[in-house]
């Protein structure tokens, strides 16, 4: 039977905080914060000082949420600040609602679309888009808003499609296609 | 019984006050500052076409002419969130401040609990606590759409809410506290002034619902008010005019808790009036008038109650 209190296993009711680096790594599969901040920097160029005040978490097999305050370690609560990657699986995946927050200043894999595409994009529909040279895999869609590029969410992009991953939830809300 | 009727005798302008009963509300936005500001909000509400005027009283609060919140890019965006004029109030009378520690005690489906995680930019420690799971999912839906990372999710019953799960028996933890700065308790009530969005609550009102709350509201503050830490704050507000629900419960926990009236900023031209001390056969205590009562023929908005209370040092 597995052990609800051992400490170094991951266990989904509760909040672990991350650990800082690899070395410090109990919970085996667990990313460490650095990985984190690293894998934010590398896939879209978000300066790692974004997240300086920000403590992460994993609840549930790799759900990591970003949490901007500090709590216990572990602590038994519904949320905890916003989710914003999927790990323990080969491609880490970020949430929605992470890529409007934090990928305003993303540098890299932002795909900027059409009006047309924007609300294809965030109606939930898949797009051929064989113009996109760029890596391959999770993108920041974004459309132009007010005069600024916005991000509306993560695309998957795979043999010149973009796949949406607009959770159902937040395309219920959406503009009515023309 | 019509309990608008009961409030007659109250206000300056009786017939004002029904005929302001009788009308919808208008659709009403608050722009969420986490994600935008309120000029560029604006900006694409007014690229759209969205028609919108803003209250003559919060900039950041407009008054649609027509669609829907839900159906525009700033709204998918997180930009705006949909929420009744008046419900505004209690995070402006709570003050929060970047990096403090603040729980909103009845807190889904998170209009207030989102706006007072804007105004402490979104740093700290904002716990919203709800006793029902179900709603507590449109919480977590409408602060993660709105981009809020300093929120805590629980679920408890707010009259013996545990510090437990925040180190409170562990003081040494790091991140551990037992107290907090702030408390906002926008308590269940009997709705009444929220009619002119849902004309339901009316024929569903009984005397026997708003004893029923007010047991539930007492038991609310009480927890609220112990568990704020010494010359902290505590907001109480309700959607209600009865007076049994507000300032009889400010009464109630005044007399036994360690706390006192203080006054609240209203925001320039808003018009409110103060709390009454006699109702029916009961006299309350002289501080409560500091509280603020709303009448909807006041500023056109829904009929709405929000208090300040300081924990004595």
């Amino acid at each position: 039977m597995k052990d609800e209190t051992a400490d170094d296993e991951n266990w989904g009711q509760q909040f672990d905080r991350l650990p800082e680096t690899a070395e410090d790594r109990v919970v085996e599969g667990r990313p460490s914060r650095n990985e984190v901040v690293e894998w934010w920097e590398e896939r879209f160029g978000i300066d790692p000082a974004t997240f300086d005040s920000y403590t992460f978490w994993e609840k549930g097999a790799g759900k990591i949420w970003a949490f901007n305050g500090e709590v216990v370690d572990p602590i038994q609560v519904e949320g905890l600040g916003m989710r914003i990657l999927r790990t323990r699986q080969r491609h880490w995946k970020p949430s929605t609602n992470a890529v409007q927050r934090f990928c305003r200043d993303a540098t890299k894999n932002v795909i900027e679309l059409s009006p047309g595409e924007a609300k294809a994009f965030v109606a939930g529909h898949d797009q051929q888009l064989d113009w996109w040279e760029g890596d391959w895999g999770y993108l920041t869609a974004a459309h132009e808003i007010s005069g600024d590029l916005e991000p509306l969410g993560v695309g998957l992009y795979l043999h010149g499609e973009l796949r949406s991953t607009v959770p159902k939830g937040r395309q219920e809300e959406l503009v009515k296609l023309d | 019984m019509n309990p608008l009727q009961r409030y007659a005798p109250l206000v300056d302008d009786e017939e004002a006050f029904l005929a302001a009963c009788e009308r919808p509300l208008p659709s009403v936005v608050r722009v969420n500052t986490i994600k935008t500001t309120v000029e560029r909000a604006r900006e694409a509400l007014d690229d759209e076409g969205v028609a919108y005027e803003p209250t003559d009283w919060h900039p950041g609060i407009l008054k649609l002419e027509e669609s829907s919140p839900g159906t525009n890019w700033p709204y998918f965006h997180g930009w705006l969130h949909g929420q009744e004029e008046v419900s505004a109030l209690p995070a402006i009378a709570l003050d929060p401040q970047p990096g403090e520690r603040i729980w909103d005690t009845c807190a889904a489906p998170g209009s207030k609990t989102t706006q007072i995680a804007a105004m402490m930019d979104d740093e700290g420690v904002l716990v919203g606590n709800d006793n029902n799971l179900g709603r507590l999912s449109a919480l977590r839906h409408n602060a993660e759409r709105l981009g809020v990372t300093n929120l805590v999710v629980s679920n408890q019953d707010a009259r013996n809410f545990s510090m437990k799960p925040f180190g409170e028996r562990t003081p040494e933890e790091p991140g551990s506290f037992e107290q907090f700065d702030r408390v906002l308790v926008d308590a269940p009530c009997s709705c009444e002034g929220t009619c002119r969005k849902n004309p339901d609550v009316l024929d569903e009102w009984t005397m026997n619902h708003v004893a029923s709350v007010a047991g539930i509201q007492k038991g609310i503050l009480r927890r609220a008010v112990q568990v704020t830490k010494p010359g902290g704050s505590v907001v109480y507000s309700t959607c209600t005019l009865a007076p049994e629900e507000n300032e009889a419960v400010l009464d109630f926990v005044l007399e036994r808790e360690d706390c006192e009236m203080v006054e609240w900023d209203v925001p320039d031209n808003f018009e409110t009036s103060s709390g009454i001390t006699e109702w029916e056969d009961e006299e309350y205590d002289p501080s409560v008038t500091k509280a603020r009562r709303v009448y909807p023929h006041q500023n056109d908005t829904g009929g709405f109650f929000t208090a300040k209370l300081e924990v004595n040092a």
